[in-house]
């Protein structure tokens, strides 16, 4: 341990992969175990000698342990790189961060691309169908590796602010404030039926091969491609789509009267398509997309939200943005009421942003600015309020 | 609602006077919810100096910033909708200050107040003060004061009363009045004993409200 600390002063940020569970095999939701199973993350800033100051973030669907930094995979930037660094709202001067990539995922974690340690191929799928509480099982025995108790916070977005709540209602003890920003607490038919298309579009693919791909030297990437498209659009509001392509033609002057992309909102879907299909793995997909789905909070308290949060300690700061009508305000204040009406401390805003639910990935400086005055207060006050 | 509480009045130690006046009231410890808690200035001090439980709502996204910056747990919304999510008796004092007047339906409020809250404390311009009246008398134009700064067609302040109107309504909706007292402009206490002359000298009526 004295060992590790030293590790940690020394190197400011580390990418590493641990195999876990050799001994105690992780338990899913759906009864199946994995033993043992890897956890690739990514770290950053110092762990101070009380190892009271880390902050797990929580990637969404497509997301990856590469938050800040350059992304190994595809050379670019990573996905919150204006949130987490030094000074910034989640300051790695201060803070100890943590980004582990999920498990079902495909940046180097347990999963569908991974080898299966019993037949030494890799798995497909026979890798056993994951949940959200799943991924925050992996997660808490990263941070038991780490020894880590407490963490100061949980943070993500979207799918990661789902893990959020699932760490806040469920490990309760080991979360101190906890953040999810445009999450839900449940996925809506809606949300289900959406995922749905981008699975039949993978599995539609011949080249997918009942999830067998990794045996030909073909990949399913017209379907994987499709299913990113579908769901792009869902990220997306009608407006920004608007302003950003109207119903402007592609290059060209006027309409082809073929299937060309002859709109500009065309090419930009199939390009958002091309390129995620290199960086994404088509099962892993499949995986994640039914984790969420199977996703309800509430599930295991007997459909009541209020008895999820009941005695929580766990200190909440809830964003919701206008535009986003994949996880709506509505579905964040139901959480917010929940929360009120269990006593528990809540914070919530709900953001004036027009760019649909990809807005938590953006240049977003009201959301920074309530981060950073929220870690800033708890760390400045943190215990001060507590009376229950 | 933050923009109501931008009255001209002086602070005493690191608080407006009037929140000082309503600070007063509330015991060490006590739950409290801050409807329009503005940027928390009354919840911060509460905690800091009482040792209070609190929670805010507030409809500004800046207020609820501030908020959220200082520690405080505040949820941004319209309070006539969010207040009534909240379970019977959840605060010791709910805190309605400079705000009654904004909302769609004050009776509705006021109701819902005490059903949130056992107490309730509530402060509001008194559109009985005699500049008041001397402004619609003599200029025969709806008033606009220093503290009302908006013009008839887009204030927020859509319910006007006056302390006799509220003592009124209190009485109405079986509503007890646990301690009433007149506010000046400057934000201290006025010591009237009869209605006439509190309706008439009082800037702001501020009442302790509980279920009879």
């Amino acid at each position: 341990m004295a060992e590790r600390q030293e590790d940690f002063e020394q190197i400011d940020s580390f990418a590493e992969v641990v195999t876990l569970g050799e001994d105690e095999p992780l338990r899913l939701s759906s009864g199946e175990t994995l033993s043992p199973f890897k956890v690739a993350y990514k770290c950053w800033g110092t762990l101070n000698e009380q190892r009271s100051n880390a902050i797990l973030v929580c990637h969404a669907l497509t997301g990856d342990q590469y938050a800040r930094g350059k992304n190994p995979i595809t050379g670019r930037e990573g996905w919150w790189p204006k949130l987490i660094g030094p000074g910034l709202p989640i300051d790695t001067n201060k803070y100890f961060v943590i980004c582990s990539n999920v498990l079902g995922s495909c940046s180097g974690s347990s999963g569908p691309k991974e080898i299966n340690p019993a037949t030494g191929e890799p798995y497909g799928l026979d890798f056993p169908v994951i949940t959200i509480a799943d991924m925050v099982s992996a997660q808490v025995r990263l941070i038991d590796h780490l020894k880590i108790d407490q963490l100061f916070s949980v943070i993500g977005g979207s799918m990661g602010g789902m893990q959020v709540l699932h760490w806040a209602a469920n490990h309760k003890t080991r979360v101190k404030t906890a953040i999810p920003i445009a999450s839900t607490w449940r996925h809506s038919a809606q949300n289900i039926a959406f995922h749905e298309v981008g699975r039949q579009a993978i599995m539609a693919d011949p080249n997918w091969c009942d999830g067998r791909y990794f045996e030909t030297e073909a990949r399913p990437h017209a379907g994987l491609s499709v299913a990113r498209m579908a769901a792009h659009i869902t990220y997306m509001s009608e407006r920004s789509l608007t302003s950003k392509f109207g119903r402007n033609l592609q290059d060209r002057e006027k309409l082809t009267f073929g299937f060309d992309a002859d709109f500009q909102v065309e090419s930009y879907l199939r390009y958002q398509g091309i390129s995620f299909v290199d960086r994404f793995d088509a099962n892993s997909y499949l995986y994640i997309t039914r984790a969420m789905d199977y996703y309800d909070i509430s599930a295991e308290f007997e459909g009541s939200l209020t008895a999820v949060f009941e005695n929580t300690p766990v200190k909440f700061c809830i964003m919701s943005f206008t535009s986003d009508w994949l996880y709506t305000t509505q579905e964040s204040r139901e959480i917010v009421r929940a929360l009120n009406a269990v006593g528990a401390q809540v914070s919530f805003v709900e953001i004036e942003m027009d760019k649909g639910h990809d807005s938590f990935l953006l240049d977003c400086p009201e959301m920074f600015n309530i981060i950073s005055g929220f870690l800033e207060a708890e760390a400045a006050f943190g215990g001060a309020d507590e009376h229950e | 609602m933050s923009m109501n509480r931008e009255i001209n009045i002086h602070r005493a130690s690191d608080i407006r006077v009037d929140l000082l006046l309503i600070a007063n009231m509330i015991p060490n410890g006590a739950r409290v919810l801050d409807v329009g808690c503005g940027d928390g200035e009354l919840l911060d001090y509460l905690r800091r100096e009482k040792n209070v439980n609190g929670r805010g709502i507030e409809l500004s996204p800046e207020g609820v910033n501030k908020s959220v910056a200082k520690g405080l747990s505040v949820i941004q919304g319209n309070a006539e909708e969010e207040l009534s999510h909240f379970p019977d008796n959840s605060f010791d004092y709910v805190i309605l200050s400079q705000t009654l007047q904004a909302m769609g339906r004050p009776d509705r409020i006021l109701q819902e107040l005490l059903r949130v809250g056992k107490r309730a404390i509530v402060s509001f311009p008194n559109f009985g003060n005699w500049r008041v009246r001397m402004h619609l008398a003599l200029r025969g134009r709806m008033p606009v004061t220093k503290s009302l700064d908006y013009p008839w067609y887009s204030t927020p302040n859509i319910h006007f009363c006056t302390i006799r109107d509220f003592v009124d309504l209190c009485k109405k909706l079986d509503i007890k009045i646990e301690k009433g007292m007149a506010v000046s402009a400057a934000g201290s206490k006025m010591a009237f004993n009869s209605m006439v002359l509190t309706n008439m000298f009082a800037t702001q009526g501020l009442y302790v409200l509980t279920r009879d």
